[in-house]
């Protein structure tokens, strides 16, 4: 009998580590200092973001530069949420998620009209016009921006509880429980993603990426293909940037809509891991944290230095880091390559 | 009489885009890259003219004219030492590449020249003005229109009467076929390239004399180029040109109205023309 697996020795492993992996990460905040549960946070929603471009770009093939647009009217929608309609912050990051996914649909229908290489400066013109329009929004500090108000700070959801469960103050209180939910969110769309990957849909993505013509030929729709991992995209983003400004309590157009911050980095990031694996963003997240904490008082030169190791690995290790790995003994702790298992073929390999 | 000279005003700016579009239309139109660098090449463009004002003491024009093959042997060397490589029928490399490169240009310009905005020094031009009896134009924007005028012309004589650009047209439509014919697409690559850094130079003299700059503005100068070469359809130079004079007449109105509408109303325009024609007003090329 012949049977279609995805299943490998090094799946099993990570399958058995990664809930480990997790309850650790989930009981940290009980002996790590404020500071490291912060940079933490970082790392978390940074490999999310990463995660989320790597399935546009690397699986999808939508090369989009104006993921800014979407961590950007996240954060804003859930401000408008706890300043405009008084709800609690955490209850308003969903409302993140759903700005993001409307904004993407508006996206979507001018960026799809471009092909190719232009689609991404069509995304990048979308976030300017949004970062343009929210930076009128008078109710919500115009230009200069806003903070969360400070009864909206002291009463979120559950930071009583950790207070009482850790014994520490307000605003550390407010960090482990951003950091909880960087972690759920992380699992989430890792978890996700995989699972996507996995499923007809990340089969036809694979089909999709490998030869567009033959995939159409055997069925595949991939203008809604597009619009599928676009706006999944979009919506996981939003929460992202929901959940980075409830955080930092303090919002502005200009750190909302940070193509460096938002965009910048995370390709950064999946580049010099590895795109179009899982296994990439994680292992570039942590080299960017390295570096970022190596060069962090150089300025300028930090990111400078990025852009040209991004360039640098693209033009030798196309593959990122991982592939470097991943090729050299054919390593996938996240494996989603269908292969046929069962009786030796005569004849065959 | 202010909407005349709104509208005035804003065909002339409509030259300047036309400027920072027509090496980004040139380089799409030969090899399908988008170049994500094109706006911190213009400014790296701008301080070279500067220095060249500054520490050699030349006028901006000569600087501008030294500048240019200082930057024609960069984009040479840019394309056959890093873009070559990555040419392709995936267009992700290239993309990752030139975003890789204007993320560390633009960080690299900040380090060298700080974060002050500064400007090309023209002397008693800058503030003169022309009376065309109804309107009042300044002479700088009038010459940047002109040369903008001038620039399409040029870049059309060599795409359509000289050997180069046969050579260039031949690699746009086919490059194997054009390599079995003799021609090496590669090195029609690098000059294309070359000569895209030489446009950019010229469109980086006017931005550097009419305005101030600094390191960070690069982006939105590749964003306005990209506008008009949208709006005027890909593979026109005409029509690049009637982009940029959509998006700066767009600007200047918006500016009128509120002036913190004046970018927000380029941007608006821009996908007005998405939504009515998708390819385009003028489109020549399909891609």
């Amino acid at each position: 009998m012949y049977r279609l697996t995805t299943r490998t020795c090094a799946g099993t492993v990570t399958a058995i580590t990664v809930p480990i992996f997790i309850v650790a990460a989930l009981a940290l905040p009980a002996v790590a200092s404020r500071g490291v549960v912060q940079d933490l946070f970082f790392i978390l929603t940074m490999l999310t973001l990463a995660q989320i471009w790597n399935l546009l770009a690397g699986y999808g093939g939508l090369v989009s530069v104006g993921q800014q647009a979407f961590v950007g009217i996240g954060a804003y929608a859930m401000f408008a949420g706890v300043i405009l309609l008084g709800w609690n912050p955490v209850l308003a990051i969903p409302l993140g998620g759903l700005a993001a996914l409307v904004l993407a649909v508006l996206t979507a229908f001018f960026a799809f009209r471009l092909q190719g290489a232009y689609f991404a400066i069509g995304t990048w013109v979308i976030a300017e016009v949004t970062r343009l329009l929210v930076a009128q929004w008078k109710a919500l500090g115009g230009g200069t921006g806003t903070s969360l108000p400070r009864e909206a700070t002291s009463s979120i959801l559950g930071t009583d509880a950790i207070r009482a469960l850790f014994g520490v103050r307000e605003a550390a209180a407010r960090d482990v429980l951003a950091y909880w939910l960087a972690l759920a969110l992380v699992v989430a769309v890792t978890g996700g993603i995989y699972w996507l990957l996995r499923s007809r849909l990340g089969l036809a993505l694979a089909a999709v990426r490998d030869n567009v013509d033959a995939a159409q030929s055997v069925g595949v729709d991939t203008g809604r293909l597009r619009w599928a991992v676009f706006l999944i995209a979009a919506a996981a983003t939003g929460l992202t940037g929901a959940l980075i400004f409830l955080q930092t309590a303090r919002i502005s157009p200009g750190a909302a809509f940070a193509v460096t911050d938002w965009t910048a980095n995370v390709i950064f990031i999946v580049v010099i891991g590895g795109i179009g694996t899982i296994e990439g963003p994680i292992l570039g997240v942590l080299v960017f944290f390295a570096l970022r904490s190596a060069l962090a008082d150089y300025g300028s030169w930090y990111l400078m230095t990025l852009g040209l190791i991004a360039v640098v690995v693209m033009l030798f290790a196309p593959k990122g880091l991982w592939g470097l790995i991943a090729s050299r003994n054919g390593l996938h702790l996240f494996p989603v390559r269908r292969r046929l298992i069962g009786p030796k073929i005569e004849g065959g390999i | 009489m202010i909407w005349l000279d709104t509208l005035v005003q804003g065909i002339l700016l409509g030259g300047l885009y036309a400027l920072f579009a027509a090496g980004l239309s040139l380089v799409f139109g030969i090899m399908r890259l988008v170049n994500l660098a094109h706006g911190d090449l213009i400014i790296l463009a701008a301080y070279l003219v500067l220095m060249g004002v500054t520490l050699l003491g030349l006028s901006p024009w000569i600087a501008a004219l030294v500048a240019m093959p200082v930057m024609f042997a960069l984009g040479w060397l840019l394309q056959a030492a890093v873009l070559n490589r990555v040419l392709g029928k995936d267009i992700l490399p290239p993309l990752l590449v030139t975003f890789g490169l204007s993320v560390a240009l633009q960080n690299g310009l900040l380090e060298v020249f700080s974060a002050d905005s500064r400007r090309i020094p023209v002397g008693a031009l800058e503030g003169a003005s022309l009376d065309l009896g109804l309107v009042t134009v300044g002479i700088m924007p009038l010459m940047t229109f002109a040369s903008a005028i001038v620039m399409i012309i040029a870049l059309n004589g060599l795409f359509y009467h000289t050997a180069l650009g046969r050579a260039f047209r031949a690699t746009s439509d086919d490059a194997v076929t054009a390599g079995l014919m003799g021609i090496e697409p590669k090195r029609i690559f690098a000059i294309a390239t070359g000569i895209a850094m030489v446009v950019v130079t010229l469109a980086a003299l006017y931005l550097g004399m009419r305005a101030n700059f600094d390191p960070s503005i690069g982006p939105a100068r590749l964003i306005y180029a990209f506008e008009a070469v949208i709006i005027g359809g890909l593979g026109s130079l005409w029509g690049t040109l009637a982009g940029g004079i959509i998006i700066g007449v767009a600007q200047t109105f918006g500016a009128v109205l509120n002036p913190e509408w004046q970018i927000l109303a380029g941007h608006i325009a821009f996908l007005a023309v998405m939504l009515l024609k998708p390819r385009g007003l003028f489109p020549r090329a399909v891609d």
